[in-house]
């Protein structure tokens, strides 16, 4: 079991070995631009009055870039194996579990949603933000990690064209990393929305990183919401691979 | 080694398999033949575990697929219609990948690696990216792969479509070998002359109904010795069967037309079988 996980593993951290320097350098991307429009660009516009926004975004920018890389890691290329290279029936050919699978690609979306996380960090520090990386911190991004890597899988397998797999980016993770507590709190929503957004597991991502990185405070309300997503998200993934036999 | 009983496979809104019985004799070379949509495909693909049965039963190795599962999987070596290797990764790490995943220990992983290749010789290609290869160097690479393991069983799904002649009749040396050595071979094949080459005996297929199964000899026996084969007025090429030469002979001296004697092959027992019945005059 534990060696068909690192089969599994393996494979994907030959691929992303190779491509290491391009992997970070690309994560970079997105969240300096983030960075550098909301918290900069408002940051100034606002000089005097909310100092602190960037200290507020950074750990909601961590936990929607953890969560996109994590997802994206995934999603796409065993979504794009299944479908066109059919690389996929070799694992389900091969006589390992499909709990070995799902754990297996898990680990690999981990590996580089942290990574992406530390990028995330490091370019953080540079533009001066005050936050405070504990064993907590890292905790919640590797819950949130493996939560979106899981329901990487799912939708992998589930999408049935490339086009749809897409549509799950802009449909649900776009939208999620805007109004999850990422830029804006979510007491500022409308109640019924408020609710809705509250019951999401990013938004106790971003909670969680904010407060572990501000105070130090880490709620264990939302670290168990986080913990049910994580089994409710391995499970389905695991059924998922199971109902692949047509 | 494999026994087929009354297997149907439906999908949404038609069959694809058919109550179909066989029974596939260990160490036997069986081809599969049928036009497109036969169900050839189907059938290897329940029988590699990738699809399960709408009813029958099916055992392998005396094992009911659906209960042993993990020991099934152990004893196939399946080659897939469709080229499925990981492009991202090299021929080396492509068979590793294989090998890790069937559980072949490390410590004979490397060697049984290099033996595969050399096998299939794409050796000096080893550390090249799958993405670069032909479609020969792909197939003979999944073969590689899929032997790996040492199955006791290999399904070869289209093996040689779209392969040169050369290429082509490597590959059968290759099946020819394998099967000397024990293995037992299931191949479906569009080109008849491949089955004929190959298979001790072929099953015909069309529309996921089994129409006939024996020896290539033995189906070719049913129809005649020989044949006159002739052009007609409207083009149509007409055949007509004969046991005796003589026969055929005489008939074909009273055509208008040329004519050609030769001896029944596979490919007119396929036409006959399958042909027919899709509206051919
Ligand atoms: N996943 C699927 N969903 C629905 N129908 C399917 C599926 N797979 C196969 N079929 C249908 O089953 C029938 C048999 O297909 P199959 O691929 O087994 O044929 P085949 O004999 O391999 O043909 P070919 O020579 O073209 O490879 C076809 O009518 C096909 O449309
Ligand atoms: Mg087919």
């Amino acid at each position: 079991m534990i060696y068909d996980i690192c089969t599994i593993f393996w494979r994907d951290w030959l691929v992303l070995r190779r491509r290491m320097f391009r992997f970070i350098l690309s994560r970079m991307i997105t969240p300096i631009l983030y960075l550098v429009a909301f918290g900069w660009g408002r940051g100034r516009m606002f000089a005097g009055g909310d100092g602190n926004y960037l200290d507020f975004i950074v750990p909601g920018i961590i936990a929607l870039n953890s969560m996109n890389i994590s997802f994206n890691a995934v999603g796409s290329p065993l979504n794009i194996s299944r479908l066109f290279y059919k690389t996929f029936d070799e694992y389900l050919i091969a006589p390992i579990s499909p709990v070995a699978f799902v754990l297996g690609k898990v680990l690999a979306g981990l590996v580089k949603g942290l990574l992406s996380s530390i990028v995330m960090i490091g370019v953080a520090l540079i533009f001066k933000a005050n936050i405070v990386v504990n064993f907590w911190f890292v905790l919640v991004i590797i819950m949130n990690c493996i939560i979106f890597a899981a329901i990487a899988v799912v939708a992998a397998l589930k999408m049935n064209s490339h086009e749809d797999m897409n549509n799950c980016n802009t449909y649900i993770l776009l939208p999620m990393s805007f109004l999850c507590g990422t830029f804006f709190a979510a007491e500022e929503l409308p109640t019924a929305l408020r609710w809705f957004i509250e019951l999401l597991p990013l938004t106790h991502t971003s909670l969680l990183l904010r407060s572990i990185a501000s105070t130090g405070y880490v709620s264990i309300y939302s670290v168990s919401i986080l913990l049910l997503y994580i089994i409710g998200a391995l499970l389905l993934a695991v059924k998922t691979v199971i109902d692949c036999k047509e | 080694m494999i026994q087929i009983e009354n297997l149907a496979k439906k999908f949404d809104n038609h069959t694809a398999i058919d109550d179909l019985s066989l029974h596939i004799r260990r160490g036997e070379a069986f081809g599969l033949l049928g036009p497109n949509g036969a169900g050839k495909t189907t059938l290897i693909r329940i029988l590699s575990m990738l699809t399960k049965p709408t009813s029958g039963n099916v055992m392998i190795n005396g094992w009911n697929l659906s209960a042993a599962e993990e020991k099934i999987k152990s004893i196939i070596g399946v080659v897939p219609q469709s080229y499925n290797l990981d492009v991202d990764l090299t021929a080396w790490e492509n068979i590793e990948l294989h090998g890790r995943l069937h559980h072949v220990p490390q410590n004979v992983r490397r060697k049984k690696i290099r033996e595969m290749l050399s096998f299939v010789d794409l050796q000096e290609r080893a550390s090249d990216k799958v993405a670069s290869f032909s479609g020969g160097m792909k197939r003979r690479l999944m073969i590689a792969r899929a032997l790996l393991h040492e199955p006791e069983i290999l399904y070869l799904d289209e093996p040689t479509v779209g392969l040169d002649p050369q290429v082509r009749r490597k590959l059968w040396d290759l099946i020819r070998l394998m099967n000397n050595n024990g293995l037992t071979v299931i191949l479906t094949t569009h080109y008849i002359e491949e089955a004929e080459n190959l298979c001790q005996r072929v099953a015909f297929m069309d529309k996921g109904i089994l129409i006939a199964c024996d020896s290539p000899n033995a189906l070719c026996a049913t129809m005649g010795k020989f044949v006159v084969e002739w052009t007609a007025d409207d083009f149509v090429t007409k055949q007509q069967y004969f046991s005796e030469r003589v026969q055929a002979a005489n008939f074909s001296t009273s055509l208008p037309n040329a004519a050609v004697i030769r001896r029944v092959n596979l490919e007119d027992v396929f036409v006959e079988l399958t042909g027919r019945k899709v509206g051919m005059p």
